[in-house]
């Protein structure tokens, strides 16, 4: 029983239809955007579903995941902060809103916060040089930019999610 | 009516819906190729017109699509949006502000070569615009503008969205092409060059953003007022992507040819508190340094003019240094980003950046001696000329041109010197 395609029939009908049906393959990336959405990382069932479809090794999309930054093996804060430091960003105070941001939160790079929600992450460039200091969310199935930032807009940001967070977490119950 | 050819959103409230992008000459030029021209003649068009691909290599383009062979069929189109390079976010705006023109573009390339399906790959971290992108995309098939038997002629075209997930090295064609086909994003060994064997061996173009977006304009008024932007052997407007030590950061359309010093000074708005210019990178961070002086400033920006700084225009993304900057620091930086992106296919590549970002972590850490600013030299210029694609060559260039013209910052951080 392939898991992903009795959650997503549709979905998944839809990716393949944009590529020959010959180079199935092609929908790899789109599958495992599609798988992480919703635990917020690939899972080994997910990985063994998504090589069923495309006709490829499990390994082989493992390798995928591993290559590209925006897949994750793990699960490992349910929001990835991604601050970008890279030099133009940097030189518009990057790298010292990153550390500020982290003592405020109370965490390192990398880490995630004590209640699992968050993890901020240095990612590379984004696109955003002129408006730094920035980040990126990522999580959810959803990946949102933060521009012209300040240590107090990004934690009211973070607030915002965990208050989302929540009150999903009260729609479940 | 709007000043601009490409940013025209600024003009236009709106311009990203369907029914605004109409009013004011949308997919007139889409129409006029299906039912009026031979793939041909568009090709002679863009071959007049003198557009070069504004992604960062300035190759014709017209050139670029009469490479694709008329005996091997499918042919495939795609768009490069993978914008990635650090500077570098006008491919950005145009998608966000202006996606109807950059999808027209697309169309009339895939006419020109006379694909069916043709490819937008964006950077995984453009997920709000691939979702922007796809409604217009299905607006676009409701209208009647996309799908089978177009303007009931024998044209038929769909439009696919491609995201990435977060890799600079997907820029490269090759590289891009294959991460399309679901395999690894990294560089394939040409020749076979994709005008031949491109998507799934397919004749394939790959066009950047922005130079599609200039086609429909191109197709409703001509080469000629083409020609009437730019300079002789750069035609056209170009999006300047403004970041670093200025005051006004931002893209700026200007036509080709523009001097640094309007760009940085007047439209920019100058260095903040009044500090002295230091040295401009105008290909983003794959730039060589051009010592920023008096003739450099007065440099009109277009391919050749740059390339005679010993500097490369590429994407044209400005990215101004003042005195506060250290060169050291500035290797630093964009050394740790090309390490990251390598893609580890090739040796000289995944190495080199390895030990020039070590190097410089030592320089920088103040535990270097002069010795080691010596071979940080030596091993940028070993990487030079013997990497796959152009991603070690980037590398290298921020790295070799700082070391020339601004050795004393390396120097200040030998022998146990800190900031």
């Amino acid at each position: 029983m392939n898991e992903l395609l009795a959650k997503y029939p549709t979905e998944i009908k839809a990716i393949l239809a944009k590529y020959p049906p010959e180079f199935k393959r092609s929908a790899v990336m789109p599958l495992l955007h599609l798988a992480q959405g919703d635990p917020g990382y690939i899972t080994p069932q997910a990985m063994q579903d998504i090589a069923e479809i495309c006709g490829i090794s499990i390994t082989e999309v493992g390798s995928i995941v591993g290559f590209y930054t925006l897949y994750y093996d793990k699960p490992l804060g349910r929001y990835h902060i991604q601050v970008c430091t890279d030099m133009p960003c940097a030189l518009r105070g990057a790298d010292k809103f990153l550390k500020e941001l982290c003592e405020r939160l109370g965490v390192k790079v990398g880490e995630p916060t004590a209640d699992g929600l968050f993890v901020i992450e240095e990612v590379m460039c984004l696109a955003a040089c002129h408006r730094a200091p920035m980040f990126q969310v990522h999580g959810d199935g959803d990946l949102v930019y933060h521009e012209h930032q300040t240590v107090d807009t990004a934690l009211a940001v973070l607030d915002a999610l965990r208050q989302k967070a929540a009150v999903a977490e009260e729609g479940k119950e | 009516m709007s000043e601009y050819i490409l940013l025209r959103h600024r003009d236009i409230p709106d311009l990203d819906r369907l029914k605004v992008y109409l009013k004011n000459g949308g997919f007139e030029a889409w129409k006029k190729v299906v039912t009026s021209m031979e793939p041909a003649e568009l090709i002679q068009l863009a071959k007049d017109s003198g557009l070069r691909g504004r992604g960062g290599a300035g190759f014709p383009t017209g050139m670029k699509w009469s490479f694709v062979p008329n005996n091997l069929w499918p042919h495939y189109v795609v768009a490069n949006a993978d914008e990635s390079e650090p500077g570098t976010f006008k491919d950005r705006e145009i998608m966000e502000s202006n996606p109807f023109q950059f999808l027209e573009g697309l169309m009339i390339a895939s006419y020109a070569v006379q694909a069916q399906n043709s490819y937008a790959y964006l950077r995984g971290e453009f997920w709000q615009i691939g979702l922007k992108l796809n409604q217009k995309i299905a607006e676009l098939e409701k209208a009647g503008f996309l799908g089978d038997n177009l303007f009931d002629t024998k044209y038929s075209l769909r439009l696919h969205v491609h995201m990435g997930a977060g890799a600079y090295i997907c820029g490269e064609e090759t590289a891009l092409l294959e991460s399309i086909e679901g395999k690894l994003g990294q560089p394939r060994l040409r020749p076979p060059f994709p005008a031949v064997a491109g998507l799934y061996a397919s004749p394939t173009v790959i066009n950047n953003v922005e130079t599609l977006t200039n086609l429909p304009p191109i197709v409703q008024n001509g080469a000629t007022w083409f020609r009437e932007h730019g300079t002789e052997k750069s035609p056209g407007v170009k999006v300047f992507s403004l970041s670093g030590c200025v005051n006004k950061p931002g893209n700026y359309e200007l036509p080709l040819g523009t001097p640094f010093r309007k760009l940085i000074y007047e439209l920019g708005g100058g260095i903040p508190e009044g500090r002295a210019i230091k040295a401009i990178m105008a290909a983003g961070a794959s730039s060589a340094l051009i010592s920023a002086t008096e003739a450099a400033l007065d440099t009109p920006m277009d391919y050749e003019s740059v390339a005679n700084l010993g500097a490369s225009l590429g994407s044209a993304s400005v990215i101004v240094l003042d005195e506060s900057v250290s060169m050291s620091w500035l290797a630093q930086k964009t050394t740790h980003f090309f390490k990251h992106e390598s893609c580890g296919k090739c040796t000289p590549c995944r190495e080199g950046t390895y030990w020039m970002a070590h190097i410089l972590d030592r320089i920088e850490d103040g535990g270097a001696s002069a010795k080691d600013v010596d071979l940080l030299f030596t091993v940028a210029r070993q990487m030079q000329n013997k990497c796959l694609c152009a991603l070690g060559e980037f590398s290298t260039q921020p790295v070799v041109s700082s070391l020339e013209k601004f050795r004393s910052d390396f120097l200040a951080r030998v022998d146990g010197q800190t900031r």
